[in-house]
């Protein structure tokens, strides 16, 4: 027989249908060291925003709301890494590959909307622009 | 029973919406109902429901469940091609005055309509059915990751369509254009059914669409074939891949946009609105994020399509397969860089007009790429001039123009005198019949041999090729020239009679297209139901290079007896040259996924809550949702899923097919 086929190789049917049973191979499922990190990281990341907020400590808002964002970002990432164990070599590495596309989109989605909308803000509002060259 | 009891019953559904004063729509509901009643009446008469049912509507069979998708993409596209004729036939004869046959009410529905059925119930099924019916087969797996999901998917794709089709006889559709944008589509200015119609069913076959991507990424990553590595998959594969990835990553923003966009319509939210600190220009900016997308969503399964026809009908392995999967990737990340040149005369500045200008240019260099290794491929081919092969010069030729238009109007300076107007009209539906279109013609020239056991007639198939690409041309090449000369798109009437000869030109072209889409159909009858088939005993009537001419024509319904082992990305064209044997005993049985009848009840769940949500049913939403989400609940106690052909069954089948073979060659 040709190499074309093997019967050792042969998946007989066990991929080509939902197996109650079958756990997808190649899982990190964490232990709970390393949900309890991951819990204890949340709670902080969590509560030091709420603190931020409530004690009035940083008095521009602005500065507040991106201060508290960059907390929402670090609470994301421990998320992923913690809870949904995600790491360079699950899947052989696909879903790290995932990810990173993932964010690639999200942040040309964002940045790129941002970057749009300000600019739709600056330019159309007649009276602001004395002159042409602030247009750039 | 007082007013109020009615109206708690049927929401804002009264007589009024149905649309008896117009005579267009009465009799075409006359006619529906009446083909209706005689298609339910010969399925009746020749007892084919319960084969209906049993065979194709719960099959979880990815072959069934991609014709099932063509099947809805080719009906869909008649009732979206009647209603380009329609547009065609008002503007040739709107002049001097003359108002035309069609109302703003009623023209406006239809090119709204028009593109919401060509983009999301046309080209959609259609590349989806492809997907699905190949892509296993490619790789050598036995179905795709989740069959069930695969069922799901398509009912609720088939879902949304029935809300549209539901549109034209109750209440009416949106009159906005395909994207719906706002403030026109807030509820101040579209008060009526039309944009809730928009929304739900978009929102329901949207659900389908993204399941379905995750659904083939799964199978792509996890199933295929051992010695099938990334950079030995078919091409159509590999573009497969990349579309599905673009699907997961793009339909959620739409669903996002839709979902506040249906919050500022029913519970007075101001994300969208004109004022309350509101901004339609997000709504823009955030629906071609999605939109940008969406496009080669559509065209990267054509180019795969493409692929695989160059190298069959040359004879000889793909040009540049390294530089195809590259320029593919590329694609599809460049893909989210470029939405701006949708609304490049919205106010932004030039630093953002030159960015996304500069994008938009820079994404034809793969596209490019790919054009010359499809005609390096031909170089000093064998090239057959079957009908798959004719489609795809053809599709060089028109979408080459397509794309040089493209780029023309990715230059800003350009848009702003070019944007809005018949030019773009003419570019779009340039790329989109020259490449979507041929390239779904092409495949299922390609394709239906295998997927039916017999070839297409190509006496007919010739005769749809050559209506179909004069009357592309004699239809838009007038566009593009009154473009040129300023005249915008979604007018219904004109005023300067010089016009008039264009558009009268463009609806003979719209006329050839439809003889061209009759001979078509007319081939297909022929081929079905005519006497002189060309059967296919081989599975491999085109001399083919993949995976999926290594099987039977139709494939039995495991596709493979056992799973193939590849060597080489042109993996049954590197069998045959190495003589390998077809195994013909020592079959194993097979385990396969049950058929289930959970997709169409959940399905049918969704297109009632759409309607009642349209209607503002309130009682019938919350019901339709509850028995929705029950329903959900109730499969997963179902574990009767799965079942074993034994291993008599299966030598059954492959010895008829060693039989053939022998008989055959």
């Amino acid at each position: 027989m040709s190499a074309s086929t093997s019967h050792d190789t042969l998946a007989s049917g066990t991929h080509a249908h939902p197996n109650p049973d079958a756990h997808g191979d190649g899982h990190d499922h964490g232990t709970r060291r390393t949900y309890l990190i991951g819990f204890a990281l949340s709670v902080i990341l969590t509560a030091i925003p709420f603190w931020l907020v409530m004690a009035d400590v940083i008095a521009d808002t602005m500065i507040a709301t991106l201060v508290i964002m960059a907390f929402g970002v670090v609470q994301i990432f421990v998320h992923m890494v913690y809870f949904l164990h995600m790491n360079t070599k699950s899947e052989g590495g696909w879903t790290m590959m995932a990810a990173i596309f993932t964010i690639i989109v999200i942040v040309i989605a964002l940045s790129g909307s941002l970057w749009v909308m300000f600019h739709l803000n600056t330019n159309m509002m007649p009276g602001h622009i004395m002159n042409p060259a602030d247009l750039i | 029973m007082t007013n109020e009891f009615w109206s708690f019953i049927f929401g804002r559904l009264t007589w009024d919406v149905l649309p008896i004063h117009e005579p267009i729509l009465v009799v075409t509901f006359i006619v529906v109902v009446l083909g209706g009643l005689a298609v339910v009446g010969a399925l009746t008469y020749f007892k084919l429901w319960s084969y209906l049912w049993k065979e194709w509507f719960t099959s979880v069979d990815h072959k069934k469940i991609g014709i099932m998708y063509m099947v809805l993409g080719l009906v869909m596209l008649l009732r979206g091609f009647a209603d380009a004729l329609m547009m065609r036939l008002q503007q040739a004869i709107a002049f001097n005055g003359y108002e035309g046959y069609l109302n703003a009410h009623h023209y406006d529905q239809l090119f709204s309509v028009h593109g919401v059925i060509m983009i999301f119930f046309v080209a959609m099924p259609l590349i989806t059915g492809f997907m699905n019916y190949v892509v296993p087969l490619q790789i050598g797996a036995r179905d795709v990751s989740f069959p069930f999901l695969n069922n799901f998917s398509f009912w609720m794709t088939a879902g949304g369509a029935v809300l549209v089709m539901m549109s034209l006889f109750i209440g009416e559709f949106a009159q906005t254009g395909w994207l719906a944008f706002p403030p026109l589509s807030g509820i101040e200015h579209s008060p009526a059914s039309g944009v809730d119609y928009y929304i739900w069913a978009l929102q329901v076959a949207g659900v389908g669409t993204t399941l379905s991507g995750v659904n083939l990424i799964a199978t792509i990553i996890k199933m295929r074939a051992p010695g099938m590595s990334l950079m030995k998959m078919p091409v159509f594969t590999w573009t497969s891949l990349c579309t599905n990835v673009l699907i997961v990553a793009s339909f959620p923003i739409l669903t996002a946009v839709l979902t506040l966009l249906a919050l500022d319509r029913y519970v007075g939210t101001n994300f969208f609105t004109a004022d309350f600190g509101g901004s339609p220009m997000m709504y823009i900016n955030l629906i071609w994020i999605w939109g940008h997308p969406e496009v080669y969503i559509l065209i990267l399964p054509c180019f795969g399509i493409f692929s695989e026809v160059a190298s069959t009908f040359s004879g000889k392995r793909l040009f540049g397969y390294t530089s195809m999967v590259y320029a593919t990737v590329v694609i599809t990340v460049l893909s989210y860089l470029v939405w701006l040149h949708h609304f490049f005369t919205m106010g932004s500045g030039a630093s953002v007009n030159s960015f996304f200008g500069i994008t938009t240019m820079i994404i034809s260099i793969p596209t490019g790429a790919k054009i010359f290794n499809w005609l390096f491929t031909m170089y000093k081919g064998r090239i057959r001039f079957e009908l798959p092969m004719m489609w795809l010069i053809a599709f060089m030729l028109t979408f080459t123009i397509g794309g040089m238009t493209g780029v023309l109007l990715a230059v800003p300076p350009a848009d702003f005198v070019l944007h809005n107007s018949l030019f773009l009209v003419a570019h779009f539906h340039n790329v989109i019949i020259g490449g979507v279109l041929f390239g779904i013609f092409a495949g299922i020239n390609y394709w239906w041999p295998k997927a039916f056991g017999y070839k297409l007639n190509t006496y007919w198939g010739k005769i749809s090729f050559w209506l179909w690409n004069v009357g592309f041309w004699l239809a838009f090449g007038p566009l593009y020239v009154l473009g040129l000369m300023g005249v915008t798109r979604r007018l219904r009437t004109f005023d300067d009679p010089s016009l008039q000869i264009w558009f009268i030109i463009a609806g003979i072209g719209a006329l050839v297209i439809a003889a061209g889409i009759a001979a078509m159909l007319v081939q297909f009858g022929v081929s079905i139901f005519g006497k002189n088939k060309e059967w296919d005993t081989t599975g491999d009537p085109w001399n083919g290079r993949t995976l999926e001419w290594a099987t039977s024509s139709p494939p039995p319904q495991y596709n493979f007896a056992f799973t193939p082992i590849i060597h080489d990305n042109d993996a049954w064209a590197d069998m045959k040259a190495r003589h390998a044997q077809r195994p013909t005993k020592d079959f194993m049985e097979i385990h396969m996924p049950r058929n289930t009848g959970t997709g169409v009840v959940l399905a049918g769940l969704s297109v009632v809550l759409g309607f009642a949500l349209i209607w503002y049913m309130w009682w019938l939403a919350i019901l339709s949702f509850v028995a929705l989400i029950g329903a959900a609940i109730i499969h997963t106690f179902n574990y009767d899923r799965d079942y074993y052909i034994p291993v008599e069954a299966i030598a059954d089948v492959e010895n008829e097919r060693t039989r053939l073979l022998s008989g055959a060659r």
